[in-house]
């Protein structure tokens, strides 16, 4: 049962997809096998053990080639990788090297390999170029590979997991993710990776709990270790004691029976109690994530991020494979609405194939809307792609990092243009989709009336939004203590951007991780802001939420907030008028 | 390698964006393996056998490095033309 000689402790890493499972510890080491022992072979066995080191090459050549071909066709940008990798095996320095090396120094393969594998390690160490640097990764893969082979029986191999566990692993890549017979996964625990990481994505996808970002779970804990993962508060306790135990099976029991009633009741309509019916839409970033909103109740998708496509790969995208993608997702929420987002990418910094020089400020660089404008080819592929799409449902197309009034007019010509092409060329499509900006930096909230003439849609962006607004960057933990939503000044651009849309008579949505947390619902709504797109685990939370409030207290309570001069206030008055409200519905988060 | 003879070596930029990677590596590698002889790149005082990815990126070759491919024998100077190119073509990336 329980092991009585380890003290109970707890890791915290990022919630990357919420509930709570409670398993034993399954490791996935990257660097596979834990000790690699040493011994010497008899020098007329070396030959033996050469043959055992070219078995074992070529049986891990034939499992990356069976991983290759079972690849989804979602994930073929990482077969070019992985193909790579199969190169690798035969290279000369290591595979030469580790045959010479058993033959010289008459050790095991396993000794051998890994001794040759940190020679090569501290070659790429010295490396200046970060990229190259990082190359080393694709030996290591490769390596790791031919240790399980070696070690035979002690291997790890994701797909022979045959008790139902929860995985911790440094990382998984797609292709260990794709192998995964994910019926047997309780939950995924990574030394690295957070919310927007493929392990996080697919754990949200099959709501599995997940927390991500943990540093040195692989380090410090133990295959059979008994865990409980908490995926809402992201937090992980290894060796809880029995009151621990107790304790968490009572909040999983809660919190499966909360989703359960929330889940059936997330297909109707979020219906304030005098009658106003909000939109209450998913995020997605993969096809694949349309499921999630379906399952989560979602009224469409209010932000579909189209960057992923692009990444991963060393050319853009065709335009037949951008409509492919958009297609499956349009049909699938027919005939609700289906928002996508035009590329927001900073192309220096995550194209690979498109960087051209290094911006030393990325963020406030070449990148969205600035860099489409500037490579029309690129854009227009995606245009297209769009309202081919947009032939098989209900598409609107939204315009990233919109500071004026010409980038929208620009961009509006190249849609215009990109329509009459397909006309010209007779491919089916759908040119009347409403045109939305994002609104997202500063300048667009000062010139919203301008921008509204010219757009049928807003959408608030709100994590950016911050970050422009405030000046601060999300990722340095000296000043992410400003980034609040909440903050007086976020509260008034979003009250003016939507006493705008109003006066101008055209829709206002917001797609920012605002609109998914349950206390800044009624904020939202006493602002006027019906149409909110969010994580798709969040929108059985807020619908709830929803249904209990009405438009004219959340009217009143803005007003009430509206000159308080902190974020802290409005957050505690917010707290104390709506938190018996939230806990009603039974928290989501609960620390 | 102590050769001048321009027709065994010959300069090159390395003009990818993302430099001498595992897949332009690996590309130069399969040229080099169906050399007659030796193919040999240096960068600067290092000079590190062609046929071997790994080999290849220990030079840690960013975009912008010069690098000179160098064969032993006329006889593959087919084989120094295409790495040329290769290279120069920024590996068709």
């Amino acid at each position: 049962m329980l092991p009585t000689d380890d003290k109970e402790f707890e890791l915290r890493g990022i919630g990357a997809s919420p509930g709570i499972c409670i398993g034993k510890a399954y490791l996935v080491d990257r660097e596979g096998v834990k000790v690699v022992p040493k011994y010497f072979i008899n020098p007329d066995r070396t030959a033996n053990e050469v043959n055992r080191f070219k078995k074992a090459v070529i049986e891990a050549k034939n499992d990356l080639r069976q991983v290759i071909s079972a690849m989804p066709e979602d994930l073929q940008q990482q077969t070019n990788i992985l193909e790579t990798h199969l190169l690798l095996f035969d290279d000369k320095m290591l595979f030469g090297r580790t045959v010479d090396f058993i033959g010289n120094d008459k050790v095991n393969a396993e000794w051998a390999l890994k001794t040759v594998v940190g020679q090569i390690k501290s070659m790429f160490q010295s490396m200046e170029d970060q990229y190259l640097k990082e190359r080393v990764s694709d030996i290591i893969h490769v390596s790791d590979r031919i240790m399980h082979c070696l070690t035979g029986a002690a291997h790890v191999k994701i797909s022979d997991i045959d008790k139902r566990v929860i995985l911790v692993a440094r990382d998984l890549s797609p292709a260990d993710t794709s192998q995964i017979q994910l019926e047997r996964i309780k939950g995924f625990l990574t030394d690295v990776g957070g919310k927007t990481s493929h392990t996080g994505i697919i754990a949200r996808t099959l709501d599995i709990p997940a927390v991500l970002g943990l540093v040195n779970a692989t380090a410090l804990i133990r295959n059979d270790d008994i865990l409980i993962v908490d995926g809402n508060a992201g937090v992980v306790i290894i060796n809880p004691d029995d009151q621990t135990l107790v304790e968490y099976e009572e909040r999983q029991e809660r919190y499966r029976a909360y989703r359960s009633r929330i889940t059936r009741e997330s297909h109707l309509p979020a219906r304030t109690v005098d009658g106003e019916i909000v939109q209450v839409q998913g995020n997605i970033e993969l096809p694949e994530e349309v499921v999630s909103v379906i399952d989560n109740g979602g009224d469409g998708i209010g932000l579909y991020r189209t960057e992923f496509q692009y990444m991963g790969r060393t050319d853009f995208p065709n335009e037949f494979e951008l409509f492919d993608k958009y297609r499956d997702v349009v049909e699938v929420m027919a005939p609700n609405p289906v928002t996508i987002r035009t590329l927001d990418i900073n192309a220096d910094k995550t194209l690979s194939y498109a960087s051209n020089g290094n911006e030393v400020n990325p963020v406030l660089g070449l990148r969205a809307i600035r860099y489409c404008l500037q490579n029309p080819e690129v854009f227009r592929t995606q245009l297209r792609a769009i309202l081919r799409a947009a032939a098989y449902g209900n598409v609107r197309i939204l315009f990233p990092m919109i500071t004026g009034c010409a980038e929208l007019i620009e961009a509006r010509r190249m849609l215009t243009e990109a329509a009459e092409s397909l006309a010209a060329e007779g491919v089916e499509h759908n040119p009347d989709i409403e045109i939305g900006v994002m609104i997202e930096v500063p300048s667009a909230v000062v010139i919203a009336d301008h921008l509204a003439e010219i757009c049928d849609f807003f959408s608030i962006g709100t994590n950016d939004l911050i970050q422009y607004s405030l000046a601060i960057d999300r990722s340095n933990r000296n000043v992410a203590y400003l980034y609040d939503p909440l903050n007086p000044a976020i509260i008034r651009m979003v009250k003016h951007v939507a006493s705008v849309a109003r006066r101008k008579n055209i829709r206002v949505a917001m797609c920012g991780e605002m609109a998914g947390e349950p206390i800044h619902i009624p904020i939202l709504l006493g602002l006027g802001i019906t149409e909110w797109s969010m994580n798709p685990h969040a929108i059985p939370v807020v619908k709830r939420m929803v249904r209990g409030l009405s438009i004219l207290d959340a009217r009143k309570f803005v007003k009430e907030i509206i000159d308080l001069t902190s974020a802290e206030e409005i957050n505690r008055l917010a707290l104390e008028r709506f938190s018996a409200h939230i806990n009603s519905g039974l928290v989501i988060k609960q620390e | 390698m102590n050769r001048l003879e321009s027709d065994l070596q010959r300069p090159v930029m390395i003009v990818n964006e993302l430099g001498l990677h595992a897949r332009s590596a690996a590309k130069i590698a399969e040229v080099a393996q169906n050399a007659k002889h030796k193919v040999w790149i240096a960068r600067d005082a290092e000079t590190v056998d062609a046929a071997s990815i790994i080999d290849l990126l220990t030079l840690g070759c960013s975009k912008g490095t010069e690098i000179v491919v160098c064969i032993e024998n006329p006889a593959d100077q087919p084989i120094l033309n295409q790495i040329v190119d290769l290279v120069e073509t920024g590996f068709g990336e």
